[in-house]
């Protein structure tokens, strides 16, 4: 249909010389002796939906508020088009934000909610009404204008929510911990739902999250938060693939991290628990140097009895525990020298591979593609 | 789960812990209203107690049905007969209310202003509201009556700061009353205000703001209706009592036109006819308390559901 259809496969951060839409320099903000926003620069591009994914307490909340205008960062600018917003209050400013809990009025009802923001722009009752019917058809709340917030489900509430900073057109939409509040389900439904209106209204969003799941279903983008800085800036399958950090390795998704020496040639790490490890890349590290090879647990392959010929990467362990999740089986599996490693296996036959006992002995390996050797 | 809660193997202290509020409005508030309503229906009598007929359970039947026989409703009649009951009435329900605005006018922004402060001053504030509570009413009403005097700290204020040239008359007037039923009330109207105020959730007026609504706009679209159980708690707790008041105006107002709450003084102490004054008091609870106590309820009860 439209050029917009295919925004999710343009990728403007990788053009030099597109402006952002929004964009953060250098922001920092400290409540009194911590920390919560440390020096961070960020761009967001016009239809872009990016994921500040970061535990709770990381500084995302904060981010989000500053570009929002409820806090004033001690350093660093806000810009919008160009536009430095330090002078713009919140109510002035072209962009909304969605408050974790939602913050619907409690006395007004779902058109009134809905409506409250264009009626602070002192448009007719008519053309209000008009926008609010529609806002309420695309979150698909028809027939609820009349119900009280307290008198809605949690993703009914959401959805009021959604509707009432969406119904103002902003330039930003800013959701902070949308989906906290939801059960799984409903909460990667609710995510798929955020796609879909981003992509027929063509907004620019920024989700702040801790559900690494809902990030990466969303995120065009997604940002690694931790105690104020962004550790990686990257799309989800880099992310998740190419983590920069044993933080991001870690934080999101399972990983195995096996520290070791880099090797003389820069191909190996030695003297892990698992032995000497050959990886596919060279390493950015001196030989001798500490690093930490992360393997996540569905790349490495069990064997029942000792492979041959030996691959690169295997070692053997003892089986620990089994955890059955139906899709898949968590094996735990402890190493000679006492380390605990994860492994899972797809179960894609009926008859699963959980015919492996506990306290078994078990040979695992991994190809040396499937390891980034991390450096900090 | 929804099992149904153990209700029935409660222990007996639990269901009497349970029933203790029952048991203290039967005590203190239905048993003295019965009473209340049964000296209405007697006449005054020069005896002990002051009010016939006295039920005599030793008389057996017949001092059962003499009682019930003695009983009339005269007293009411004589409320509706003579207008200087309705008088006393009408002029204390229009100095409760005004005094009630003015107290929501002074009270409001009081208690506004302490939800404002950083939260170790917030306590310290309260608690100085509520010191005038810690005064007997009397010995306050006596220090308001020795400010207002003609030759009171008030006007000696006034002629010191010339912003009057004569000493203004303050005391018998119904400016004095409403000083001294505003002062003793307000607590009573801060205090419901700034719970209710206090409540609201920061995010809301955030949210008011994010949506495009100027800080002041904020206040009338968002804290003011959210207040609204705080304002009526308030209203109610400072209104009736107000209708009712009787030292303030007994001592700063003027006799000429007593408040209802005087006309049941005089009644009980200087006339010593106790059943007109019960008639009085019985009267002013089904007019005026009891609507509004119901009121209040169904009121607080809506706004806890939309909670």
């Amino acid at each position: 249909m439209h050029a917009r259809e295919t925004t999710r496969h343009i990728a403007p951060w990788t053009d030099a010389h597109a402006r952002p839409l929004l964009r953060i320099e250098d922001l920092s903000k400290r409540f009194g002796a911590a920390i919560a926003v440390d020096r961070l620069s960020l761009d967001v591009h016009e239809g872009e939906f990016f994921a500040l994914l970061g535990p709770s307490g990381c500084g995302k909340t904060v981010l989000l508020r500053s570009v929002a205008g409820f806090e004033h960062p001690d350093t660093g600018r806000v810009l919008l088009d160009g536009v430095d917003l330090a002078a713009v209050p919140p109510y002035r400013r072209p962009l909304n934000m969605m408050f974790q809990s939602y913050a619907l009025f409690p006395h007004l009802d779902v058109e009134a909610n809905v409506g409250f923001g264009l009626k602070q722009d002192g448009l007719p009752k008519r053309d209000i009404a008009e926008r609010v019917a529609d806002m309420l058809a695309m979150v698909k709340l028809e027939g609820l204008g009349r119900r009280k917030p307290h008198e809605l489900s949690g993703d009914q509430q959401l959805r009021v929510a959604l509707a009432r900073t969406l119904v103002k057109r902003p330039r930003v939409l800013l959701l902070d911990e949308p989906l906290a509040a939801l059960d799984r389900k409903l909460r990667d439904q609710a995510c798929f739902e955020l796609m879909e209106l981003k992509r027929r209204l063509n907004l620019t969003v920024v989700i702040a999250t801790q559900d690494q799941s809902g990030a990466m279903i969303v995120g065009d983008r997604v940002g690694v938060m931790d105690r104020g800085g962004l550790m990686q800036v990257a799309t989800p399958a880099k992310i998740y693939e190419q983590p920069n950090s044993r933080f991001v390795a870690d934080f999101v998704g399972e990983v195995n991290l096996l520290e070791g020496r880099v090797g003389d040639d820069g191909f190996s790490v030695e003297a892990t628990a698992a032995g000497r490890l050959r990886v596919a890349a060279k390493i950015d590290a001196v030989p001798g140097a500490t690093v930490f090879a992360a393997v996540r647990p569905e790349k490495l392959r069990i064997h029942r009895e000792p492979p041959s010929p030996p691959p690169d990467n295997c070692a053997d362990g003892i089986i620990i525990d089994i955890g059955y999740l139906g899709d898949l089986t968590i094996y735990k599996l402890r190493l000679a020298d006492g380390t605990t490693i994860k492994a899972t296996v797809t179960n894609a036959g009926r008859i699963a591979a959980h015919t492996i006992g506990r306290d078994e002995r078990v040979w695992v390996s991994f190809a040396p593609e499937a390891a980034v050797v991390l450096t900090r | 789960m929804n099992s149904v809660p153990p209700q029935q193997r409660r222990a007996w202290p639990e269901k009497l812990a349970v029933r203790i509020p029952y048991v203290w409005l039967l005590v203190f508030f239905v048993l003295p209203l019965a009473m209340l309503l049964r000296i209405s229906l007697s006449q005054p009598a020069r005896a002990q107690p002051p009010y016939a007929p006295v039920f005599d359970l030793t008389a057996g039947w017949h001092g059962i049905t003499t009682f019930f026989d003695g009983l009339s409703l005269d007293n009411y009649r004589l409320l509706g007969s003579d207008p200087l009951y309705l008088v006393a009435l009408l002029k204390s329900v229009q100095i409760a209310a005004f005094a009630t605005l003015l107290l929501l006018l002074i009270g409001y922004p009081i208690a506004y202003g302490i939800t404002r402060m950083p939260r170790r001053a917030r306590a310290v504030l309260i608690a100085l509201v509520m010191v005038p509570l810690w005064t007997a009413p009397l010995i306050r009403t006596y220090a308001w009556m020795s400010i207002l005097r003609p030759d009171g700290s008030l006007n000696w204020l006034l002629l010191t700061l010339h912003i009057v040239a004569t000493p203004p008359l303050w005391l018998t007037t119904d400016a004095a009353i409403y000083i001294g039923i505003v002062y003793s009330h307000l607590p009573l109207m801060v205090l419901p205000l700034y719970a209710t105020l206090q409540k609201i959730d920061e995010r809301l007026i955030e949210a008011a703001a994010d949506l495009g609504c100027p800080r002041w706009r904020i206040f009338w679209q968002v804290t003011l209706p959210l207040s609204a159980p705080g304002v009526l708690a308030g209203a109610l707790l400072c209104f009736i009592p107000a209708v009712g008041e009787f030292i303030v105006p007994d001592l700063l107002g003027s006799l000429q036109t007593p408040m209802i709450g005087q006309i049941i003084w005089n009644a009980f102490f200087a006339n010593v006819d106790w059943p007109a004054a019960a008639a009085v008091a019985a009267a002013l609870f089904a007019f005026l308390v009891a609507p509004l106590a119901i009121f209040l309820h169904q009121t607080m009860r809506a706004v806890e559901r939309a909670r």
